[in-house]
């Protein structure tokens, strides 16, 4: 079944290694994995074992020291600054663990924010606005500015904002890290209906509930992956 | 919208906006009132010599106008010879000189004008009527307040007043016609002016058949420097000065005055660009994190850059226009200060607002500030991405 289905995205031995106080950190050594459409994959782990920076390099923020990452087929190594920059508005949907809503921006402001950097036609994109908006269940909350909404309520908006551009996947770093169990599993629900709806997944996270809830566990240790698997599966 | 988020940026902090836009104002307003004091003598200066349409004034040789007690003799042929140039239309003749009111135990003095009133250049009336008859005079507000003279009554002038004799000499009783605004003279200073063969009787043989200054009302599109040159080829006895040459002579005196403004506008200009500057870094650096997260969904570098150099244009904008309010409203309270300065005419303005001029050196404050936000708009196009993610997770 998922052999039907395209990658979407994929790691090659890829490594990212930076410097440190004068040392060499390896965050990321040699990670090979591919993502297809329509997968939820969960990356796990502890502190420091490259999870964020493995995140990173999946959405072409940064890039890998040795090895490749493709989106699509797309060598993200082999893209310029405005390349890799319009992959990202066109490709990839970042959600942050700290919302990083635009504070001066209404809700609606924010998730309109990448279509009008895409320059999709106003009216579309109002529409695509609201439809993202009425998606997460805050249609009615659209002109609330960030400070005026809870957490939850922020996180769903970056959720929103994320899909704007239609993007092949999703990356989420702790998306419900800074927000309590009830409203974590508010967040948790709406992943599984995007999840459910087509929406393809990565995220990054320390909460089990939510590694449960992924239809794929990734678990790295030291910068590698040492287990890979549906969730609950013996290392 | 990135220009939406760049004015919304500025309002997010109102107070440290507000000040900072009170800066650039202040900075924009000294700036303006620089430019206009650069050029402002000197316009104001030519608008002066030219305010009543005289293109030539002739003096007593190597002298400047009333720059001394010198005078040139034979007055009626030198004005009848005048009169005879091509590109003569008016000949106003003019002897200057102290006249004095006898007050108590004393005398008033006054600047004494003789003219001819059917062609003189020096005032303008402002009520009754102009001295025509030989024992007729006009005068201005400052001699009516001090002596309490009206219009119609009869005072007595002199032209000489010896203090130790207590004694006059060329004194005459003559009728007040008409008040008087004298173009050429301070604020303050009492003056008087009577039909020249008036004046000329009271010096004697000091004034007889003399004159002080000659102005001439030349042809439209008669060269006054050509004109002048030769007049003074024909009247060896007079030096011709031309508006043009008497504003360039100005402005090789007050030389230092545009020095000072463009020293001080410069500096205007510096801290304009630090203020900008400033603020806009402060701006960006408490964004880090906005500006990753900018980037990691798809906005350019070139765009994050526009909307840091936008904050900077607006605040430039913004603050140039409330500059150039508050530098017209600072330039005419200092004209009014400067106004009372000694022996200078009432109607020279040290400010003089220039469009051409002002709107140039405002467009060049707005200039420095979209200037001034390029380094803190590079830096934030040049932010990485992940790292700066990272550090904003940490703290």
């Amino acid at each position: 079944m998922s052999a039907e289905r395209p990658v979407v995205l994929a790691t090659r031995a890829v490594e990212r290694s930076y410097q440190l106080g004068g040392e060499t950190v390896r965050a990321v050594r040699g990670i090979s994995l591919e993502v297809r459409a329509g997968d939820w994959v969960a990356l796990v782990g502890p502190s420091g074992c490259g999870k964020s920076t493995m995140l990173n390099l999946l959405g072409a923020i940064d890039r890998p020291t040795a090895g490749a990452v493709e989106i699509r087929g797309r060598d993200t190594a082999t893209l310029s600054d405005r390349e890799a920059t319009r992959l990202r508005l066109t490709e990839v949907g970042f959600v942050f663990q700290r919302f990083y809503l635009m504070p001066q921006l209404s809700a609606f402001e924010n998730v309109e924010l990448p279509m009008a950097e895409a320059k999709v036609a106003t009216a579309e994109r109002r529409a695509r606005v609201m439809e993202l908006l009425d998606y997460v269940g805050l249609a009615r909350r659209a002109q609330h500015r960030p400070s005026e909404l809870s957490g939850g309520e922020q996180q769903r908006v970056a959720i929103a904002r994320a899909l704007a551009n239609r993007p092949a996947f999703l990356l989420a770093d702790e998306p419900t890290g800074e927000l309590d169990a009830a409203t974590g599993a508010d967040v948790i629900r709406l992943l599984a209906r995007l999840n459910a709806d087509g929406t393809t997944l990565v995220v990054v996270t320390h909460d089990d509930t939510l590694a449960r809830a992924a239809r794929r566990v990734v678990t790295l240790r030291d910068g590698q992956v040492v287990s890979d698997g549906a969730p609950g599966a013996p290392p | 919208m990135i220009g939406s988020l760049a004015v919304r940026s500025l309002r997010r902090h109102r107070a440290r906006t507000a000040l900072a836009l009170a800066g650039i104002a202040i900075s924009s307003a000294m700036l303006l009132d620089m430019v206009m004091m650069s050029s402002g003598m000197r316009v104001s200066f030519q608008r002066l010599l030219e305010a009543r349409g005289f293109q030539l004034r002739l003096s007593p040789r190597g002298t400047l106008p009333f720059d001394g007690e010198a005078t040139l003799g034979g007055a009626q042929a030198l004005v009848a010879a005048l009169a005879r140039e091509p590109d003569v239309i008016a000949v106003a003749p003019v002897l200057g000189g102290t006249v004095h009111h006898p007050r108590g135990d004393g005398a008033q003095t006054a600047f004494g004008l003789g003219i001819d009133p059917g062609v003189q250049g020096d005032y303008t009336l402002v009520a009754g009527r102009d001295a025509q008859g030989p024992l007729e005079v006009v005068m201005n507000r400052a001699f009516l307040a001090t002596t309490g003279v009206r219009l119609g009554d009869t005072v007595s002038l002199a032209a000489a007043y010896d203090p130790q004799l207590r004694s006059f000499s060329g004194l005459r009783t003559v009728t007040v016609t008409g008040e008087a605004r004298f173009t050429y003279l301070a604020a303050g200073q009492a003056a008087v002016a009577f039909p020249l063969a008036t004046l000329q009787a009271m010096r004697g043989a000091d004034g007889a058949d003399r004159l002080s200054l000659v102005m001439l009302r030349l042809r439209d599109g008669a060269d006054p420097d050509s004109v002048g040159a030769r007049i003074e080829r024909a009247q060896p006895r007079v030096t011709a000065l031309s508006t043009r040459k008497a504003v360039q002579q100005a402005e090789e005196r007050l030389g230092y005055f545009r020095q000072l403004a463009l020293v001080l506008g410069s500096i205007s200009l510096v801290v304009g660009f630090l203020l900008v500057t400033t603020i806009v870094t402060v701006s960006v650096n408490e964004r880090l994190g906005e500006i990753a997260v900018l980037r990691a969904i798809g906005v350019g570098a070139g765009r994050v850059a526009s909307q840091v150099m936008l904050e900077g244009l607006v605040l430039a904008t913004a603050g140039a226009t409330l500059g150039l309010g508050l530098g017209l409203v600072t330039a005419q309270w200092l004209n009014a200060i400067l106004s009372g300065f000694p022996s200078l005419p009432e109607h020279i303005a040290f400010f003089v607002f220039e469009p051409g001029d002002a709107f140039a050196s405002l467009g060049l404050l707005v200039v420095t500030g979209f200037v001034a936000g390029a380094l803190p708009a590079w830096r934030a196009a040049r932010l990485p991405i992940a790292r700066t993610l990272r550090t904003e997770a940490i703290a």
